[in-house]
């Protein structure tokens, strides 16, 4: 498919590479946090409020932690909770999304409204609502809560792409060469369809990241010592006029890691659009 | 010897209007029939029909004596060893995710057909006159023409006794055309064919009957001799009559 | 007298492909020039060509001169003085050629008043629909009431193609431009349009670029033609010798394919 080397058009994508160095640095850093960080993350271990300086290369917090350990921690929740609430979300989204494009006439338009209803909530306030509704805030339940969240909208794209691919003449092909429709499930529908889902997917990947720091900044997201992003943002709300890298650094790594993200979804969408064109 | 008889078809799609009404003919084994009408004419949900696709509201189809049970999963498997289809567009018939080889014995392995499917595959793809590197590779590598020619493999592959053809030829330019019908007329020497088509000029050059369909109703039908030498429904008249034609060669 | 279309070693070429190459035909005022060719022969970009209307990654190298006008390299507001005025189109699909939102009358009195503001004449309702009922008229459209307020998909595909016509006529152009303008239709209604197309350039006395890949159909429209593959010009003459007597063994190819099926249809296979 778009892994055939006569497929991929020869293309210098500077965004592509750029995202993979962005997101691959944060990535990096998340995973790293498991086996070593400069210091133990809930140890008071400097002066309070310390400017960046060699021993606490992004200073330290108002409690005295250093705040670079913190951002790499935040760096694995960050991608933890993203990764862990789109894989719910196109599980949830996927099955859905094919059912409702099979669906007769009535069940599909249901199932339609539906999708719109649920995508007309914020991500956030339905993942508020199920946080509200576990009744304690957790790891598992942001990551629960992201993923409910996001899964109506990729149930809508799958329903679509779907009911075009069902309107292709090979799946009357395939059904004529007696093929089971699980079969066509699987090997017609899902192989054409995962490439542009997958660009979709991407940028889900961006916003349940945002989301998640939303969710830690209202205080509903994984509780300490995991140390999130939007926790860090909002702990250093106070200190913003007298120390203001408690703000900045956690606020910088968002930003990095959800543009790079983007960027990521865009060239993957440039790289599966000349080919998929067909003739 | 008939392979196939229809028997008073009618069908419509949910409570619409009647699409096809109290539509009768026999397919001889060994034959090519044509199945010619226009937009609007049924014969698509024709096709749709004799390839079990869906299920006649009134009347039947038989096929080798025994009627046709779209609902019968069995039944089906069994049928659709026996019966296979090309499509219209070229471009639309080939899952583009899917090399060749993939394309031309999938048949083989819905249908659990027994046999070495590659060899079977070669075969196919050899008879429709493609080399055998075709198998690598992907339908966007390849012509319209080219890409019809792999759905006739595909279609060929399991040795149906029964092939039907849905304007297999009418994307294709002249040129193209033309090669694939001469692979029709080889490949029909050896099994009996359906052709559902608009254009009167492939029928008649591929077809030894024909059943000329008008809205739903089969205005006329017979040998292709008789009715291009006497058409006898005003329709057929017309139909013939605004073929537009070449130039008399003086 | 000079030709109403000269095109001269017009070549169209993207970065990295040249579609149309060195083709150079002529279209005297008046006449039937028929334009035949497979896919990938260029016929449909040289239609664009003219208009002026290529993509802007396709750039043409060459002369087309239309009534005087160079084309070629001309600036969007001359070339937006000759279409409809000069040069008018028809093109295959109906349904997307029309305004699927717009009434048809509507949309045939568009080009309607920018013609009579182009003549400086009043461009009130009943002028309009006036003229628009005349159109009708002329492209033999019965029941103009109903049509004028009838929406494209509520008529047939010939009745489509018929408006398409009537609004390519509505500026009263010189070269009408017509691109597989019955290749969606059924073959009973292909007659008519045909025969409509003929007799309109008669009585209009309009040149007509008539392109199509049916051989039979150019042959019943056009008095000369040119054979088109590759981008490049195969062969150029009277429609009757090209479709009898082929000099180019690419012509006779399709002149022998066509035989093919006009002989299925006599009976002999």
């Amino acid at each position: 498919m778009s892994s055939d080397p006569h497929h991929t058009p020869k293309r210098k994508n500077i965004t592509f590479w750029l995202s993979l160095v962005l997101v691959g640095g944060i990535a990096l850093a998340g995973v790293l946090s498991f086996f070593w960080t400069p210091y133990a993350l809930s140890d008071m271990v400097g002066g309070r409020l310390e400017a960046p300086n060699a021993t606490h290369w992004a200073g330290t917090d108002r409690l005295g932690r250093d705040v670079f350990t913190q951002l790499m921690v935040g760096a694995r929740i960050a991608l933890i909770v993203g990764l862990g609430a789109v894989a719910i979300g196109a599980a949830i989204g996927v099955t859905t999304g094919i059912l409702a494009a099979f669906a007769t006439r009535f069940l599909d338009d249901a199932l339609a409204a539906f999708f719109d209803i649920l995508i007309a909530f914020p991500t956030l306030l339905v993942a508020m609502l199920v946080v509200a509704a576990r009744e304690e805030s957790s790891l598992d339940t942001a990551i629960l809560a992201l993923g409910i969240g996001l899964s109506p909208i990729v149930g809508r794209i799958t329903r679509i792409l779907t009911k075009q691919v069902l309107g292709q003449d090979y799946i009357t092909a395939a059904r004529v060469s007696g093929t089971s429709w699980l079969s066509i499930v699987f090997w017609h529908i899902l192989p054409n369809i995962v490439p542009f889902l997958a660009v979709n997917l991407a940028l889900q990947f961006g916003l349940a990241v945002m989301a998640e720091a939303s969710l830690s900044y209202l205080g509903l997201g994984a509780p300490p010592p995991n140390a999130s992003w939007g926790r860090m943002l909002q702990e250093a709300q106070g200190t913003v006029y007298t120390a203001p890298w408690g703000a900045i650094f956690p606020g910088l790594a968002l930003f990095v890691l959800v543009i790079g993200i983007n960027l990521m979804a865009d060239g993957l969408r440039d790289s599966f659009d000349p080919s998929k064109r067909g003739v | 010897m008939t392979l196939m008889t229809v028997e008073n078809v009618g069908f419509s799609y949910g409570t619409g209007q009647r699409v096809l009404k109290d539509i009768s003919f026999t397919v001889p084994r060994g034959s090519n029939v044509g199945l010619v009408g226009e937009s609007g004419s049924g014969k698509s949900t024709l096709l749709r029909l004799l390839l079990g696709l869906e299920s006649p509201q009134s009347g039947r189809i038989l096929f080798d004596g025994k009627p046709l049970e779209a609902k019968n999963a069995r039944y089906m498997r069994d049928y659709r060893k026996c019966v296979q289809a090309v499509f219209q567009d070229p471009y639309s018939s080939l899952n583009p995710a899917h090399h060749i080889r993939r394309i031309v014995t999938e048949p083989l392995r819905s249908l659990n057909v027994p046999g070495d499917h590659l060899e079977m595959a070669r075969d196919a793809i050899a008879a429709v006159g493609l080399s055998p590197d075709t198998l690598g590779r992907y339908p966007h590598q390849f012509s319209g023409g080219q890409r019809q020619r792999i759905a006739i493999a595909r279609a060929i592959v399991a040795r149906p006794e029964l092939v039907l053809a849905d304007e297999a030829v009418s994307a294709l330019d002249l040129s193209t055309r033309v090669r694939v019908v001469d692979l029709f007329e080889e490949i029909s020497e050896r099994m009996t064919m359906i052709f559902v088509s608009h254009d009167m000029g492939v029928v008649a050059a591929l077809c030894d009957r024909i059943v000329v369909l008008d809205r739903g109703h089969i205005v006329e039908a017979g040998e292709t001799e008789t009715i291009l030498k006497d058409p006898q429904h005003p329709y057929t008249r017309s139909l013939l009559a605004s073929i537009p034609r070449m130039p008399a060669t003086t | 007298m000079s030709n109403l279309l000269t095109v001269n070693n017009l070549t169209l070429a993207t970065a990295d492909k040249v579609l149309v190459e060195v083709l150079s035909f002529s279209i005297a005022h008046g006449e039937r020039f028929g334009l035949i060719g497979e896919s990938g022969s260029g016929k449909s970009l040289t239609s664009l060509a003219i208009l002026g209307l290529l993509p802007p990654a396709i750039r043409p190298m060459g002369s087309i001169t239309l009534e005087g006008e160079e084309i070629v390299g001309a600036p969007e507001r001359l070339l937006g003085g000759l279409r409809g005025s000069v040069v008018a189109s028809v093109f295959q699909e109906p349904l997307t050629a029309l305004d699927p939102l717009m009434p048809l009358g509507r949309q045939i009195a568009g080009p309607v008043r920018r013609r009579l503001q182009r003549e400086g004449r009043d461009r009130d309702r009943a002028t309009v629909k006036g003229e628009v009922h005349d159109l009708l008229d002329q492209v033999r459209l019965p029941d103009p009431k109903r049509l004028y307020g009838s929406y494209p998909h509520e008529v047939s595909g010939g009745q489509r193609q018929r408006v398409a016509i009537a609004m390519g006529l509505a500026c009263q152009p010189r070269l009408l431009i017509a691109d597989e303008p019955t290749t969606a239709l059924d073959v009973t209604t292909q007659v008519e349009i045909i025969r409509l197309i003929n007799t309109l350039v008669e009585e209009l006395d309009i040149a007509l670029l008539f392109i199509s890949h049916d051989l039979a159909v150019v042959g019943q429209v056009a008095e000369r033609v040119m054979v088109m593959r590759h981008g490049r010009a195969i062969e150029t003459g009277d429609t009757q010798q090209v479709l009898t007597r082929p000099q180019d063994d690419y012509t006779r190819n399709l002149v022998t394919a066509a035989r093919r099926f006009d002989d299925a249809l006599e009976g002999q296979k």
